[in-house]
């Protein structure tokens, strides 16, 4: 559907137009919302791109961020251009970069004088502070849902075991996801059994 | 050639930084501060600390801005580009590689298998941002400010924009109070 929707828009300019509009309005609002660092948008990314625009399902969402940790460099750009490119090719991907990018360095270069005033301020350092819990109640339901998706893949017993080795391995053990990831992907690619038991 | 430079100091922590941007800082501190000497330890450390005030990506906001300071609006260009692009490539490649065989039981077995591990990695998330919170606007604010995104958010499904302006005003007059 998504395909369908794609091959449609891209036939025509003037839905183009709109396509890349609405690329633009997506990541702009990442962009100017994500309080935190590129890293505490993605629960903005999911809002806009699975749940607003409907450009990528749940699973594509994981199996993107999933794939964009293996990669170094900012997550918030690598998601931005990578959705946008699924949405609208190269152009889509560039408008998403622009969008999720240029506003805040913008903002940042014509502010800092500015903001040199403000530090310290205590109603400034509020406001930030403020945001931190409402994006760490976004987290949560992400977090939710990927679980609730493993145990409905995986059964519930499968998807618990999985779910307390991999927070042993990364958060007692500190083995960075790269390390994990990688391993998943290379397991599942090199077996042959098909494992899909569910 | 400070437009070279301003790309290798860019360039290297964005394909060094494994976890976003965030994680990447101490890299573009090494570039900057030791070895071009743009800016001193505490300047850099001002700066980090009021683009961490404003939204969006730090990363890109740090290299944009470094590269304006450098090399003007062209420099920033630069910096930005030298950030973001050389990843943005390779995830790109990637992932068009990977939905060729989407449909190969093999690849959907990656998704299966690769869900628990993100469920972690956003729970860990989940926590070190109540935990900050904790932090700064101590647990009984954290509390209430919890219980009300989350009606919010998931009972009265509001969009999320709204929600955090909500918090960006009750923080700005919360002092006041």
């Amino acid at each position: 559907m998504v395909t369908n929707k794609k091959m449609r828009e891209k036939s025509s300019g003037t839905s183009s137009l709109k396509v890349n509009a609405d690329i633009f309005a997506a990541f702009f609002r990442i962009g100017m919302l994500g309080f935190g660092g590129g890293p505490s948008a993605i629960p903005l990314f999911h809002t806009e791109a699975v749940k607003k625009y409907k450009w990528m399902t749940d699973d594509e969402f994981g199996d993107t961020l999933a794939l964009g940790n293996t990669m170094p460099g900012p997550i918030a750009t690598k998601m931005a251009g990578y959705i946008g490119y699924r949405v609208n090719g190269i152009i889509g991907s560039i408008v998403a970069l622009v969008a999720v990018t240029v506003p805040t360095v913008l903002l940042m270069i014509l502010l800092l004088g500015a903001l040199q005033q403000f530090k310290g301020v205590e109603w400034v350092n509020n406001m930030s502070a403020a945001v931190v819990p409402v994006v760490g109640v976004m987290l949560a339901v992400m977090t939710w849902d990927f679980l609730k998706k493993s145990g409905q893949s995986l059964g519930w017993a499968r998807a618990v075991l999985f779910v307390l080795i991999a927070a042993v391995l990364m958060e007692v053990l500190n083995v960075h996801p790269v390390f994990l990831i990688i391993a998943i992907l290379l397991i599942s690619l090199l077996s042959f059994k098909k494992g899909g038991a569910s | 050639m400070i437009y070279w430079y301003i790309f290798l100091a860019f360039f290297i922590p964005g394909i060094l930084g494994y976890g976003g941007g965030p994680a990447s800082i101490p890299l573009v501190e090494k570039e900057v501060v030791d070895r071009y000497g743009w800016m001193t330890t505490q300047e850099f450390g001002e700066v980090l600390a009021l683009g961490n005030a404003l939204p969006g990506p730090i990363a890109t906001k740090m290299a944009g801005y470094v590269g304006y300071m450098e090399g003007g609006i062209l420099g920033s260009v630069i910096a930005l580009f030298a950030s973001v692009a050389p990843s943005l490539i390779l995830m790109i490649l990637l992932m068009v590689t990977l939905l060729k065989y989407k449909d190969s039981p093999k690849v959907k077995n990656i998704t299966k298998l690769i869900r628990p591990v993100i469920a972690v990695l956003l729970g860990a998330m989940t926590l070190q941002f109540f935990m900050t919170s904790v932090d700064t606007s101590g647990s009984v604010q954290t509390v209430i400010l919890i219980v009300i995104s989350y009606w919010m958010l998931e009972i009265r499904k509001i969009h999320p924009a709204f929600v955090i302006l909500l918090a960006l005003a009750y923080g700005g007059i919360s002092g006041f109070l």
